[in-house]
Formats: structure tokens, sequence, C-alpha cells
């Protein structure tokens, strides 16, 4: 019998799917191996389907999305329960994502913004989403929205971890190789290269041997060159401190490194170490002068911890003290 | 004294004690605490002293990692501009702590509780004056509380 395979998504753009898709003609090569038993994006199988089926009989679940309502936890649960791996699939199961920066605010905040106050937004009952609701007799239920973003991992044990927004369909491919042929490494290993990004960057030869950056660009304020490091070029592009394995896709389309790789082993935190590694790079030794050049990065938590605020030692916004 | 600066409607303030982690560089900031020691000048002790090579060691891994294990501040002392033991180590931390200081503002952490400091060996006094002043505006901040990692809250469910 093949073994079966399991996807999921939770608190999730779509863009992880995509990489599946993205398998293209390889996709039939997997298929052929294992059974995909449960994927809500592409085949009708539903929850009931896999509450049914025996604890453990799944090979393994690839969950994307972070985790913010009651029903992503619910499902990531059952799915720990029936599969015996389970891999954070992409940059929001890994470490919490884009949809993890919502950590700056808290639940009424943001229901606030998006059922009232944005422009847009024309509300005038103040209705919001209510996990129970009945109309014409009728009980209908909607998942509980919690308070926080969680990363896949904190919910419940997972035994590894792809990275990227989203991974690369090679990563995927070389997991599902690894998963049949039995090769995976340790648990909890990160199926990614083990190096930071600008060592498999094609533009390596042109970073110099020190940086000193005078002025951050954003892409938009400078005609970037196709063939010069960028940050040698004063973009702040994050490959000296994320892990490899993009195969440099944003470089190669003449953009920085954002970091949805996350951090290599040797590294705890990504958001600090980013901070770090960019930080020292600023061109000058006077105080006032360094805090001029630093206000070009406008945003230090949206840029540093683009994709990973709740895997973070400071997981979000802490509670103003004089009220919430 | 505590009591005297604790600020109202804060339950455990009356008896807080705040808790500042200290990274003094070896060749300056921390002959300057052994300094005080020696002069036996008196300062808060709630200070806990990490002593490393030099400011540009202070990751800023080490300074999220202080305050989500308990610290109520964080205090870096290094070398004067122009006298870093290795160079331009200090400068190093100085870029890294205008950025981070801005940083930990967005996550709602007050200037005050993180500091960064230039104090050479021979100035005990001003260690002295460094740290009771930073005790003193963080015991009046109050205790640090992160952010939650997570409250199930399943009551405060959205109506």
């Amino acid at each position: 019998m093949k073994p079966k395979l399991a996807f999921y998504w939770c608190a999730s753009c779509g863009g992880c799917e995509e990489a599946v898709v993205d398998l293209a003609e390889k996709v039939l090569d997997v298929v052929a191996a294992v059974d995909i038993v449960f994927w809500p994006v592409a085949l009708d199988f539903k929850r009931t389907d896999v509450e049914a089926m025996p604890d453990g009989s799944i090979a393994a679940a690839f969950i994307n999305g972070a985790i913010r309502t009651s029903e992503q936890e619910e499902m990531a649960k059952l799915l720990r329960r029936k599969a015996r791996i389970v891999v954070a699939f992409g940059a929001c199961a890994q470490t919490g994502g884009v949809p993890g920066l919502a950590n700056l605010y808290d639940r009424e905040s943001l229901l606030r913004a998006v059922y009232s106050e944005s422009p847009s937004t024309l509300n005038p009952e103040g209705t919001r989403p209510a996990p129970h609701y009945a109309t014409n007799g009728a009980a209908l239920e909607l998942p509980v929205f919690w308070d926080r973003v969680r990363a896949l991992g904190q919910v419940i044990p997972v035994d590894y971890s792809i990275p990227g927004c989203p991974p690369t369909p090679k990563l995927l491919a070389d997991a599902v190789a690894a998963l049949l042929t039995g090769s995976l490494p340790e648990r909890g290993a990160v199926l990614a290269p083990d190096k930071a990004l600008c060592e498999e960057c094609p533009r390596r030869e042109s970073k110099p041997d020190k940086l000193a950056i005078t002025r951050f660009r954003r892409p938009h304020e400078t005609l970037i060159e196709t063939d010069r490091c960028l940050l040698a070029q004063g973009l702040l592009c994050l490959g000296p401190a994320t892990r490899a394995g993009c195969e440099a896709r944003c470089i190669q389309g003449n953009m920085p490194c954002t970091g949805c790789f996350g951090a290599t082993s040797r590294v705890r935190d990504f958001g600090a170490k980013a901070l770090s590694s960019i930080a020292s790079l600023t061109g000058s030794n006077d105080e006032a002068e360094i805090i001029r050049i630093l206000e070009n990065i406008p945003d230090p938590v949206g840029t540093f911890y683009r994709y990973s605020l709740p895997a973070a030692p400071l997981p979000g916004k802490r509670p103003n003290r004089a009220g919430k | 004294m505590p009591e005297a600066t604790a600020p109202v409607g804060q339950n455990q303030t009356a008896a807080f004690e705040p808790k500042i982690v200290a990274f003094f560089c070896n060749w300056c900031t921390y002959l300057a605490a052994d300094l005080a020691g020696t002069s036996r000048l008196r300062y808060a002790p709630n200070v806990r002293v990490v002593r490393v090579m030099c400011s540009g060691r202070v990751d800023p891994q080490f300074v999220l990692e202080a305050f989500a294990q308990g610290a109520d501040g964080v205090l870096i002392g290094g070398c004067h501009p122009n006298d870093c033991h290795y160079q331009e180590g200090n400068y190093k931390a100085l870029r890294r702590y205008h950025l981070l200081r801005r940083m930990l503002e967005q996550m709602g952490v007050e200037p005050e509780r993180f500091r960064l400091e230039w104090i050479s060996a021979s100035e005990g006094e001003r260690l002295r004056q460094v740290v009771n002043e930073m005790v003193e505006q963080v015991r009046a901040l109050g205790p640090f509380r992160k952010s939650e990692q997570f409250e199930p809250a399943e009551e405060a469910v959205a109506r």
C-alpha cells in the first residue's frame, strides 16, 4: 500500500498550496508514489473523513499557515493524531509568518479596525463574527478568533519544518523523496541547507569585504543594478542572516531578501540576529549620523520579524500598562 | 524606600525590586564596577552583571532573551568612543542599540528599560549614578510583563 499524505492550510494566503501545485509534472511522480488522503484546496475530503481514519495512519501531514482560530487548532491537533510525521510547511507554520505581525495588536483592535474603522466598512449595527448564531431555527457556528497568532509548533509537536514564503517546489519534492526512502534527518530538523543565503547568492562575488551603508534605500527609491550585491547598493537585503535554499529567487528577480527562510541552526531568534547584522553595517561612528541613517528603516519589527514574530522571545506587543 | 516611588494601582509594586541585567565590557565598564566596589561606593543591588569581552559582543538576542526571561531592564556598558579595546566593537554596539531601541519601542517596551552607556575603568562614580538612576526609573515603570504567549480566552469570544 502506498504511504498516505495529507496537506492542510491554516492562517495562510494559499501561496504554500501554490508551491505544491508548482511541482508541475513532478506532482505526477508524487501522486504515483503516495496516496493524498486530505487536501482541502484540491480534493473533496472532509474533516469527518480524517476523523474516521485510524490514528497514525497518515505517513506525513504537511500543514501550512499559522494558528489563529479554534478551527485551525482543532485541525492541527486532529492531524497530529492521525499522522506519524507532521511537517510545518512554510514560514507561517514554522514561525508565524506574515499573519504573525498581527501580534502587534490585540484581538479587539483588530476586530475594531476591520469591522468598524476601516474606510470601506459600512457596519452601522456593529456586527461582529459570532461563534454561535441562531437564525430561522438553525444554529450556526464560526471558529473562535484567538487573541494571538501562534506558529504550528506552539500548538502541536512538529517533526520537521520546511521554510519559505512559500517553500520552493524543490524542497517539497526533496522532503517527499526523503520520506519515501526513509532518509529523513533527525527529528526537529529544518529541511533546507544550513548556511546563509549570501553563500549561494549569484552576486556574492560583488559583496564587499567590508560594507558601510550610509543610506538604506527601499527598492522603489533607486534603480537597482542587476549584477551587484544589493547591500552594496544600500538595499536592505537580509541575505547575511537568512537560511539558504530558496535558490535566491528574489535576488534573481532583482529584489532584496526579506528573510522568509528564517535563521540557520546557529541562531535562536531570527529577528534580533537580522537586526544585528544589518545595523552593524551602518557606515558611521557618529551617534547622530547613525541615528539618521537608521531612520531609513522605518519599521524594524515589520522588517526583521516579517515572518517570525510569534516565535520570537518577545512574541508581540506588550499590553498597554494603562489599559488592557 | 521602594514604596515611596512605587506607582499606584499596581499590586505587587509595593515590594517590587527591579531586576536589571547588565552586560559590561571586560576592559572598561566591568572595571568601573570593580572600582566602585573597591572604593566602597554603594549602589542599588538590582543589577545582575554579565561580563562580556566587548560591548560589541552583546547580541540583540541576549537583550530580548533577558527580557523574555524576566529582566525588567537591560543595561549595556562599554568603552567610550575611540577607546574600544577592539577598536570598533563599541561602535557596533552603538549601531545595534539604536535600531534595537526603536524595535523595542514598537513592541511596547518603554525606552527607560534599555540603556547603553559608555563608562570607562576610572568612572566608578558614574557607574554608581547610572545604575541608581536606571533602577529608580525602572522601579517607577513597574515590572516588565512580556506579552502573554497565548491566553485561551474562550469566554472572551467576539460578540
